[in-house]
């Protein structure tokens, strides 16, 4: 790789041995991927995975307090990933034992560390970074440094600009260092499709079982989306973000998908149409029936598959201003078709933190609150990997949690249904 | 009788250890994370999606996989897994690396004492041969020896 001068003196140890550190670190990530050179990060503002101070990670934060002693701080501000602890989401004694004291041990330590590394502000932690209220949404061609797979998902796909599947630490790295290096999906030829995926079901497929298929058909290859505008429309409406943010994280949790184009829709996808695709590209088919099939082939690791669920999360990644409008309608509407005032499971909606405050003042949040549902800014991913947590019959929609928990999968009005009350 | 691969050293090193499997992409992540909570010494995989690794023990082994999938915070585990000497003997993908694989194999050589050989575009005749138990020996120029 061919480094400016003052990058290979800070490589030769200019600015010390920490920061020789991390310029080796980014370079040697260049160079396993042919990149010829560093591009300097052009986003306003970062975004690091790592939110959570969990015990069995010590070695990451005695490696963060070696960069801050070293004065190797973020150049630009960033958000983070949500927080793993919020006292209103329901837990026992026990739980909440295991969460303060052994698991997230190392949780204050590690957001004083993020306060001196340059976290935006103390609400700067969601997933969903880039949505308004928060306020971290890029720019159409900015070359970010970000980890957290849904949103440079999302970022590159829905918002067009350009990131790797930069792993947590290393996207750190890169902000500190101002400079990422330059492959795959910073590229233009990075960014062609691999693969055509043709969406031939008979309504509107359900986004998080959409991106399950597709992620784990593809897996870290770029996938070209025909026949979901048919369902979508053309524009990126919020409905329309919502569904993709549902969409690519399933993608790239069930799979490793880092960018996708939805023909007519997304900003590639409109501007270069079938020219963005590879030749001989594959096609991958989904109907109804490969839905059915894909769902099907979910394992269900409850020590008993009949047990009653005991909590339900809907928000992951987080939600939206207009989800969490749609939800509180579907949830008021479902449990007065029933006579019912409250949900019968447990249940939490997560959202970002400014997310949640603009909810709190709409009135639709009295009627969410009415019905028994918890309002959160919780990653119910961190809530739920503990051995506590993970023998609990937990319900979710997201294909994420699913995935790296012991969650299980329903589809949204089947998730609906469960939590008022069932079938009537 | 031997049969020997030829790959790319992404961090040169050598070892030999028994090879353990995965046909379908590693979740990093969902495969280490349970193991580490539990402090399982023999650091079992507790991705349920992986039928070919669930529930056996991955420390030690010479971890044989396409490539890693799922969550960004993949390359953090890796590097915790080696820092706290819990990783794989070794790593050997059959295709090229992906990118947090690379970002926690990287993060380990960089900043910790750790050694583990890591080789990527063995082929997918590798995966195809190579089967959980066979000794596998890697040398530090990229090629793996399986028997």
């Amino acid at each position: 790789m061919e480094l400016t001068r003052e990058q290979q003196d800070i490589l030769n140890g200019s600015q010390g041995e920490v920061m020789a550190k991390v310029m080796k670190s980014l370079v040697m990530y260049g160079e396993t991927f042919g990149a010829d050179r560093m591009v300097p990060v052009t986003s306003e503002y970062g975004h690091t995975v790592i939110s959570f101070g969990i015990g069995v990670m010590k070695p990451v934060y005695d490696l963060y307090d070696q960069l801050i002693k070293a004065g190797a701080l973020s150049k630009q501000k960033f958000s983070a990933d949500p927080l793993p602890l919020d006292k209103n989401v329901p837990s026992n004694l026990i739980q909440d034992l295991v969460f303060k004291k052994f698991m997230y041990s190392q949780q204050d330590r590690y957001e004083k560390q993020l306060e001196k590394l340059g976290i935006l502000s103390p609400d700067a932690y969601t997933c969903a970074c880039y949505l308004d209220e928060v306020g971290n949404k890029p720019k159409k061609g900015d070359v970010l440094s970000w980890a957290e797979s849904s949103a440079v998902v999302y970022a590159n796909s829905v918002l067009g600009a350009r990131c790797n599947r930069n792993s947590g630490m290393l996207e750190l790295m890169g902000s500190i260092v101002g400079y990422v290096p330059y492959f795959g999906l910073l590229t233009d030829d990075g960014r062609k499709a691999d693969w055509i995926v043709e969406v031939r079901t008979t309504k509107k497929p359900e986004a998080q079982l959409l991106g399950s298929a597709i992620g784990m058909k593809v897996m870290e290859q770029v996938p070209y989306v025909k026949g979901l505008d048919k369902w979508l429309g053309t524009e990126l409406t919020d409905d329309v973000c919502a569904y993709l943010k549902d969409f690519g994280a399933a993608t790239a949790s069930n799979g490793a998908v880092g960018l996708y184009h939805i023909e007519n829709l997304t900003p590639e996808a409109v501007e270069q149409g079938e020219s963005l695709i590879r030749e001989g590209a594959p096609v991958y088919v989904v109907d109804d029936a490969e839905l059915e099939r894909v769902k099907a082939s979910y394992p269900v690791v409850w020590k008993d598959p009949a047990a009653k669920p005991k909590l339900c999360f809907i928000g992951c990644p987080h939600l939206t201003i207009a989800q969490l409008n749609s939800w509180t309608e579907r949830i008021t509407a479902a449990l007065a078709a029933k006579g019912l005032k409250k949900v019968t499971v447990p249940t939490v909606m997560t959202a970002a933190p400014a997310t949640g405050d603009k909810f709190r003042e709409m009135p639709e949040y009295k009627q969410l609150e009415s019905a028994g549902v918890v309002l959160s800014y919780i990653c119910p991913l961190m809530y739920m990997n503990n051995p506590l947590s993970g023998k609990m019959p937990v319900i979710t929609c997201s294909n994420k949690l699913r995935t790296y928990t012991t969650a299980r999968y329903y589809t949204e009005d089947e998730l609906l249904d469960i939590i008022t009350g069932g079938a009537k | 009788m031997a049969k020997v691969f030829k790959g790319r050293p992404i961090v040169a090193g050598k070892c030999t250890a028994p090879a353990l499997v995965s046909h379908g992409g590693f979740n990093t992540l969902a495969s280490f994370q349970m193991a580490m909570m539990f402090g399982d010494k023999s650091v079992k995989c507790g991705d349920q999606n992986n039928a070919d690794l669930y529930k056996k023990p991955m420390k030690g082994t010479a971890l044989c996989l396409p490539q890693t999938i799922g969550s960004t915070t993949g390359g953090m585990v890796l590097y915790t897994a080696c820092a706290t000497n819990n990783q794989p003997a070794c790593m050997l993908f059959s295709k090229t690396i992906d990118s947090l694989a690379a970002s926690g194999a990287i993060l380990a050589e960089v900043w910790t004492d750790a050694s583990m050989p890591v080789v990527d575009e063995l082929g997918e005749e590798f995966l195809d041969y190579v089967q959980d138990g066979m000794s596998i020996t890697v040398a530090p120029d990229g090629t793996v020896t399986v028997e």
